[in-house]
């Protein structure tokens, strides 16, 4: 088992058994956060499933053709793709970094994610108006959830970029604000990927005959 | 009351006088429990302890220290659930014929879902969690978890999951619709009461806590090694916790959704899993056993690396078979996501579907039988001394074959129609849960007790407690195998055949030989406590053990390691002792740790109030609660100065004082 | 290790009477080696076991000792597999007893090896046996499954046996009430609450639902459960063997009152099925759709009830969640035809008849 060499018989050199002087322990933050994100992929994972399974049963209900209108999305999902971009030009910035141009693509960042949600609760509250809300039927209450949790993701999201901005604006760039702002980075790009499941699986493939 | 019935409503929902202590019998518990907290208070107050157990405890990052509450949680809810074990053994041996026992349906109902809830979440849970928080780490020589406030935090999310069950005892009442709480049984409109969303919510609030638990111990693994420890010369108890959290990361989120949708089809109409509007109730079924399969090896695995580490170390022997030992492991986790639907067989999947799910289920006793085997053969040619540990081992071996067995004939098809939901099936899970994972737990708290306090347990006690527990299983859950070859159903509270009430009478006796059993381990941690110079461990190592968590002192310094150890073989210790390691006396550096914080116990206070508003509909208390969870989290990002460094004289002094302690064995 | 001392105890030829329940077995089970052959056959060998096992039952295991085809085969099933697991699991639990005992710390004169930790013959062995064990048993299961699908119409009343080709099997429709029995039989249109019936030999077809939350239809002596679940249909293809009377009950928790939703399932000859019939259809009145919704309401240890009549299309009506006069069936795959503001249509109406999801995987 051992792939030591046999200092036991006599080998000049004696094993070590202990680091000297100290030891860094790599940082596992980023690791961490991705463990997380894989395992709220498994709760979308588990939406898109009971979407899956219910996204048919409109029990007399509207169904999905019939609600569910493209072009409010194309623009939704224009946006979202767009916060991405803009997400990544703010990581560039911070890695050379100017935290003021970096500020300003997280700024315009936020504003494109509060449209994305500013829509999307558009859409809600015309489906609820028309009587398509999330007690109509199975596939609309699997549709609101489904969506629903990605509108809250990216919700959470904003809070989170918000309090960052305020810390990176007291603090400045330093190691452990530089952290999280990868970590939020990875948060929303992994909402993007998301989405793009959202988009294809429930809009297109439920409005396309 | 004053206030006008709209304001009272809006503050109170719906809770009202009349939920509270709405049983004569839970009144008596009450008392008990209430005399018995107070108690409790009033020594902690008079021993001016609150600021000793603030400041060590309530809000260390020490992993060691969280883990030892977490056993301490694990323990006290064990006694919760298994007064519920008791009550229902109770109620069925007398409940026949024109005597319907002491408990009403809808009382013993309550219970039973209690016990199983009780039983697995805060029992097995925090036992298994509290095991690879402890233990871990010193196995792989590092100094910490990777996200100490996160562990911290976690654990209290735990509690405040059990406070919200303890509660449902006086407030309100709990589910009664079995431990999973099927739908439609559990939707609003078959449990409108507070009961299942008691249920919900301790369940939801305690598994964020898993899950976070889970990321955690998963990164220290990964990252935190000591060097040259590469996978393959990690402990078995760490590749253990390692594919248990794996499986926590990747099955606790089903957990999440399933009751998430069960809460939306409850608070806010949805259609999921109602009978009407298209709604499925077999998804439930479903979501809940592809969470609920790899949960029963969440809790076996770290039980099955306990053993290993016990049986090599009694057997003072290597392993044997270290490399199948790692694969069997990951092989059963694997297979784990794909056995789930062996819970249902009688749903009507059809037989091909059956008939997959049947032999991947039996494909998973290929490698645990090869770890059974491993076990043997380390067993073989070893030199066994028979230490309390070792004893659960044996014991477990020989139970674990037979809750094996059974557990294969269950997943053949057409035996589990007739087996299903049977007594058959509670005896084959018990012995498994029992025999497999409360045995391992039971080992690994003998096992590794000096490690944490410095003293070895008392072994007289040990033994009775070990025994009792084996001679009482054997006699409460023989005869539910028997019963449920007889057809005899699960959640029965009352018979009409009295030809069956001898079995049940001897089931009642073995729960009593239990009940013997935790009062033997009880009276062992006070004569332990009494007799703790005697039993005092001064080497750090007591058992001559094979792993890194012995080469440093009982009970470990705060920073676990003066120097972070290089390990060249997979019996790390075994290998340092055997070239005569001589530990450094000097030339100790300050050391860089994480420094202790309230957060964790603030935050998981708001989410329990957070919970029980959304039980009771209190929607403002419930928003008040939320935003301040929010505020305190995000206060907490604040805090950049969560460390600080011990100084060098410091671990000097500890280190010191350990060389004396060494030079008097 | 239990079930292995069983076994021993019950080679002793002696008519030693179980220790609970009535000495009735040796009827029912001859002894073993009566077949008197050197080799001792499968059958044999199972009755041994039986054997092991019935003397702890009595007669009261009722798994052990059915009177239907289905559940005798299941039975024959569980005990096979149970014997081929035995050839591991005893030699396991012996092994731990021994080697615990032989090297024991106080032996010295056991061998002790404290580096041996690899043999790849013996891990080629400890992978293999249980593989070869699970090979044996995967093959039974996936014959047996299928085999005993509940699905699937009935080729034997018995062994040796088979249906007769003309014979068509008794139909009923089961729903589980809260909580109560529901039984319909379409052919003779009437239906019993709490009480079944079927004549022996011949095929029965269930058809199961519920009416609001999941139960398990079980018969022990007649054949394995099935889920009964609401808006659902499963199926059951059963024979009962014997005429007697036999237990059936709920084996799925489903509230407050299932303690007592049992029923009592006769086995009859064709001739006291006729006379049984009559009895039912001599009055009670008929099950009308409001009388179904009044039943429907959840009650405790009701007593059996004859209806002499059924309402027409009642069984579907339940499965479609419309029973009660004036309510439209859904059909849950059914989109709504428009969709205008304000007013969302709020039911689509397919004329009574719903659709039957199955809880067959599509």
């Amino acid at each position: 088992m051992s792939d030591t060499t046999m200092t036991m018989s006599g080998s000049p050199e004696p094993l070590k058994f202990h680091v000297e002087g100290e030891h860094h322990v790599e940082n596992g933050t980023l690791l961490g956060f991705w463990l997380y994100l894989m395992s709220d992929c498994l709760v979308f994972a588990c939406l898109f499933a009971a979407y899956g399974v219910l996204g048919r049963d409109y029990a007399g209900g509207p169904s999905a053709a019939q609600v569910l209108e493209l072009p409010v999305v194309a623009i939704n999902t224009t946006l979202l793709l767009l916060s991405s971009i803009t997400y990544g030009f703010a990581v560039l910035e911070m890695q050379q970094n100017r935290s003021g141009p970096m500020m300003g693509w997280l700024v315009i960042t936020g504003l494109l994610g509060a449209s994305f949600i500013g829509l999307e609760l558009t859409e809600f509250s015309h489906l609820v108006s028309i009587g398509a809300g999330p007690q109509r039927s199975a596939f609309l209450s699997s549709f609101f959830t489904l969506v629903g949790t990605h509108g809250l993701h990216v919700t959470c999201g904003l809070i989170w970029l918000v309090v960052l901005m305020v810390q990176v604006s007291k603090k400045g760039l330093i190691p452990a604000n530089k952290r999280r702002l990868m970590c939020l980075s990875m948060f929303w790009h992994f909402l993007d990927v998301v989405w793009v499941g959202v988009f294809s699986f429930v809009y297109l493939m439920g409005v396309l005959p | 009351m004053s206030l006008h019935p709209d304001l009272t409503q809006l503050i109170f929902g719906r809770l009202t006088w009349h939920e509270i202590l709405p049983e004569p019998i839970v009144v008596g518990t009450f008392i008990v429990v209430a005399l018995g907290g107070l108690a409790l208070l009033a020594v902690i107050t008079y021993f001016k302890l609150w600021g000793y157990l603030w400041r060590e405890w309530f809000t260390s990052i020490d992993h060691k220290k969280i883990g030892v509450m977490y056993i301490i949680l694990g323990l006290v809810m064990l006694l919760r659930g298994f007064s519920d074990a008791i009550m229902m053994r109770a109620q069925q041996a007398i409940s026949f014929g024109h005597n319907v026992g002491y408990l009403p349906p809808d009382h013993y109902d309550q219970i039973f879902t209690a016990h199983g809830v009780i039983m697995i979440f805060f029992v097995a849970m925090p036992l298994v969690t509290g095991m690879m928080n402890f233990v871990m780490p010193l196995q792989i020589g590092a100094r910490d978890v990777a996200f100490p406030f996160l562990n911290n935090f976690s654990f209290w999310m735990t509690v405040s999951g059990a406070v919200l069950v303890m509660m449902s005892l006086f407030v309100g009442e709990f589910a009664r619709t079995g431990w999973l709480a099927y739908p439609p049984l559990s939707g609003i409109v078959s449990s409108p009461d507070a009961g299942v969303d008691y249920y919900i919510w301790a369940l939801q609030i305690a598994g964020v806590g898993t899950l976070l638990s889970g990321v955690n111990l998963l990164t220290t693994i990964i990252k935190m090694r000591a060097p040259g420890m590469t996978l393959m010369r990690m402990p078995v108890f760490t590749w253990t916790a390692l594919c248990t959290n794996v499986l926590i990361v990747a099955a606790f989120p089903v957990l999440t959704v399933a009751l998430a949708m069960l809460a939306l089809d409850r608070y806010a109409g949805t259609n999921f899993f109602t009978t009407v509007l298209g709604g499925n109730a077999m998804m439930y079924v479903n979501l809940i056993w592809i969470w609920g399969h790899p949960e029963v090896y969440i809790l076996i695995l770290p039980a099955f690396g306990i053993f290993s580490e016990v049986t090599a170390t009694f057997s003072q022997k290597r392993l044997f078979g270290y490399a199948s030992m790692v694969y069997a492991t990951v092989v059963i986790t694997v297979l784990s996501y794909l056995v789930w639907l062996h819970h249902f067989f009688t749903m009507g999947s059809g037989a091909s579907v059956n008939s997959f799910f049947g032999i991947t289920t039996m494909i998973i006793s290929i490698p645990t039988g090869a770890k059974i085997f491993n076990w043997l053969f380390t067993m073989f040619r070893g030199r066994i001394t028979f230490e309390v540990p070792m004893l659960w081992t044996v014991g477990f071996i020989v139970t674990f074959a037979i809750g094996g067995m059974t557990g294969v004939l269950l997943a053949v098809p057409p035996a589990d129609f007739s087996l299903h939901n049977s007594l058959f099936l509670i005896a084959h899970f018990h012995n498994v849960i029992i025999g497999g994972v409360l045995f391992g737990l039971f080992a690994g708290i003998n096992y590794w007790f000096p490690k944490a306090f410095g003293f070895k347990l008392d072994p007289f006690w040990g033994k009775c407690s070990f025994w009792f527990w084996l001679i009482g299983f054997y006699f409460a859950f023989m005869p539910l195998y028997v019963l449920g070859l007889m057809g005899v159903t699960r959640r029965l509270s009352h018979f009409d055949d009295p030809s069956l009430q001898i079995w049940f009478e001897l089931a009642a006796f073995g729960a009593f030989l239990i009940l013997l059993g935790i009062f033997s381990m009880l009276i062992q941690f006070a004569v332990s406590f009494m007799r703790r110079e005697q039993l005092r461990d001064k080497t750090g190592d007591p058992w001559n053990g094979r792993t890194l968590e012995w080469s440093t002192s009982s009970p470990p310094p705060k920073y676990n390691f003066a120097f972070t150890p290089l390990v060249h073989d997979i019996d790390a210790w075994w290998q340092m002792k055997q070239h005569r390691y001589q530990r450094p006396l000097g030339g100790f550096r300050s050391i860089h740790m994480p420094k202790n914080t309230g957060a964790g116990i603030i935050m998981a206070g708001f989410a329990t109030v957070f919970g029980f508003a959304m039980i009771w509909y209190m929607w403002p208390l419930a928003i008040i609660s939320f935003v301040a969870l929010l505020a305190t989290a995000i206060g907490h990002t604040f805090n950049y100065q969560r460390d600080y460094y011990l100084p060098t004289e410091e671990v000097a002094q500890a280190e010191a004082s350990r060389t004396e302690l060494l030079a008097h064995v | 290790m239990l079930r292995l001392m069983l076994q021993m105890n019950s080679i002793r030829p002696i008519a030693r009477g179980p220790l609970f329940g009535v000495p009735c077995l040796h009827k029912q089970y001859p002894f073993p080696f009566s077949v008197a052959s050197p080799v001792m056959s499968m059958k044999a060998f199972r009755r041994l076991l039986l054997l092991g096992l019935i003397p702890l039952s009595g007669c009261h295991s009722v798994l052990m000792s059915p009177s239907g085809d289905l559940a005798l085969q299941q039975r024959n099933l569980i005990i096979d597999s149970l014997i081929l697991m035995l050839l591991i699991v005893v030699p396991v639990i012996l092994m731990a007893l021994l080697f615990a005992w032989h090297y024991r710390a106080s032996n010295k004169k056991a061998h002790y090896d404290p580096e041996w930790s690899h043999s790849t013959m013996l891990e080629l062995l400890i992978w293999s046996a249980p593989l070869l064990i699970i090979i044996a048993l995967g093959a039974l299961t996936w014959v047996s499954a299928h085999k005993l699908d509940p699905f699937r119409p009935l080729d034997r009343l018995a062994a040796g046996k088979p249906v007769p080709v003309d014979a068509k099997p008794l139909e009923v429709d089961v729903v589980a009430l809260d909580w109560k029995w529901l039984f319909i039989y379409p052919e003779q249109n009437m239906a019993v609450v709490n009480e079944l019936a079927a004549p022996v030999d011949r095929p029965i077809r269930f058809r199961i639902t519920a009416s609001s939350v999941m139960n398990s239809f079980f018969i022990p002596a007649m054949a394995g459960q099935i889920y009964a679940m609401p808006g659902m249909v499963t199926e059951l293809h059963a024979v009962i063997n014997k005429p007697g009377e036999f237990d059936g009950f709920s084996a799925n928790f489903s509230g407050d009152g299932f303690n007592h939703m049992t029923f009592v399932f006769h086995g009859l000859s064709d001739d006291d099925f006729a006379q049984w019939v009559q009895k039912v259809k001599a009055g009670g009145g008929e099950l009308s759709r409001d009388e179904y919704v009044k039943l429907a309401q959840p009650s405790e240890q009701v007593p059996v009830h004859y209806y002499e009549g059924v309402a027409p299309g009642l069984f579907m009506a339940i499965l479609g969640n419309c029973v009660p006069a004036g309510s439209t069936c859904v059909d849950n795959r059914a989109a709504g035809t428009a969709v205008e503001e304000g007013a969302m249509n709020s039911g689509h109406d397919s004329n009574g008849t719903a659709a039957m999801p199955m809880a067959t995987t599509q």
